[in-house]
């Protein structure tokens, strides 16, 4: 088992879910598939879904949902 | 070399578009300057690969696009920290390198700064729209077909015009560095100077604001200092009935309105001419470059300067310039 973190791939407002009335995309302990999107980054008025590039398990978030992200800073734990 | 060369695009990246310096002259018709948000950067990418210094190239923001190059090309990528790649394989940012035909130019995740801004040797090939290829996206004018770049796009280049500088990268010391920690952005107290209260005259200066996720080619918005208090006043005729609305004026490149006198906003390249809002001043020439290399939530600080100091900044940015002649003619 190798725990890689993923970063924020651009800088804005992280959401967890499409929408405030929806489910997450992703809950801790959830399996990741390539191409899963996990959350979604809010900036310049748009939003941009942060898509898995790496299967796994995900193990733990970094940030809560509305949260201000930096490029690169780290969003979730896998564990493949 | 084929007559037709061209890149295109496989992935847009968040938003590309071609810029140039500008199109300046028609500001009093509505029509912003739009242009390169770092002039800078595309004027060191320019250089590097032979170009004018006015040539279009690409300006990408937070995330890079991913482009198939049809031809051979010489390429030089500026700007904010984020890897370009060949192949996949890495290349040294600020430096001109080569592109064989049928490779793809990729990007790394950004490490500093906002923009990059892509060269390549000739030139992007969208026609002059008011002497200018630059992409004013709101307006739907210039660039490409007036709007950002989207994949399957298939981007024409120029003919080169001169040597390109290859191999070597622009020392540290010329780059403008992307701003890491605090910003400060200095600016010159303006025309409505006078409706704000003394204490928020100091704590516009003294606060730290935030840049706003929604900042972009348009304005630069900023939050978390104290709101404005304005000196009460009878609202003139013309002017809204809010006391940061003003009678209608022009809105100079770099001026600062603040809107209900809450969230500062500093007008960019794309910016509208005209309103109604109170300006608290307007951010010097030589400090508009580093805001279009700002990434939201960083720290920024406005310092007050004078007419005098706002020159000798805008001398020392043209000294960086032939710093930079220096080192691409050496």
């Amino acid at each position: 088992m190798t725990k890689t973190t993923i970063e924020a791939p651009l800088p804005g407002t992280f959401y967890r879910a499409p929408s405030p009335e929806e489910p997450v995309f992703k809950n801790e302990g959830d399996q990741v598939a390539i191409g899963d999107t996990v959350g979604l980054i809010e900036v310049m008025k748009s939003f941009t879904p942060v898509v898995a590039e790496a299967a796994g398990t995900l193990v733990a978030f970094h940030v809560d949902n509305e949260d201000a992200v930096m490029a690169g800073q780290p969003l979730y734990d896998l564990e493949a | 070399m084929a007559d037709t060369a061209s890149f295109e695009v496989v992935k847009p990246g968040l938003s590309t578009t071609v810029q140039d310096l500008g199109r300046p002259g028609f500001y009093h018709l509505g029509l912003p300057i739009s242009g390169a948000m770092d002039r800078f950067s595309l004027i060191a990418a320019n250089r590097l690969v032979g170009n004018p210094d006015g040539a279009a190239g690409l300006e990408a923001v937070f995330l890079g696009p991913v482009l198939r190059f049809s031809a051979d090309a010489t390429v030089a990528v500026t700007g904010a920290t984020m890897a370009p790649k060949l192949d996949g394989v890495e290349q040294p940012g600020w430096a001109a390198f080569k592109v064989a035909a049928g490779q793809e130019l990729s990007f790394g995740t950004l490490k500093a700064g906002a923009r990059i801004v892509i060269a390549v040797a000739g030139g992007i090939d969208v026609p002059e729209v008011k002497g200018s290829r630059s992409t004013y996206a709101l307006g739907g004018l210039g660039g490409f077909e007036g709007r950002a770049l989207k994949a399957g796009d298939v981007v024409k280049i120029g003919t080169p015009a001169g040597p390109a500088k290859l191999g070597v990268a622009v020392p540290e010391e010329i780059r403008r560095q992307a701003p890491a920690g605090g910003t400060v952005l200095r600016a010159m107290p303006g025309l409505y100077w006078h409706r704000i209260t003394e204490g928020s005259q100091r704590s516009f200066f003294e606060d730290t604001w935030k840049v706003a996720p929604e900042a972009d080619r348009i304005g630069y918005r900023f939050r978390g200092g104290r709101s404005l208090d304005f000196v009460p006043r009878e609202q003139p005729f013309g002017a809204g009935s809010d006391p940061s609305n003003i009678v209608d004026s022009c809105y100079p490149y770099g001026s600062i309105q603040v809107p209900g006198g809450t969230e500062p906003i500093v007008l960019h390249r794309d910016a509208v001419s005209g309103g109604g809002y109170f300006m608290v001043g307007t951010v010097i020439s030589a400090d508009m470059d580093l805001i279009g290399q700002l990434q939201p939530h960083q720290p920024v600080r406005f310092e007050a300067v004078d007419m005098d100091q706002a020159l000798a900044a805008r001398h020392a940015e043209k000294e960086r310039l032939d710093r930079l002649a220096a080192f691409i003619a050496g």
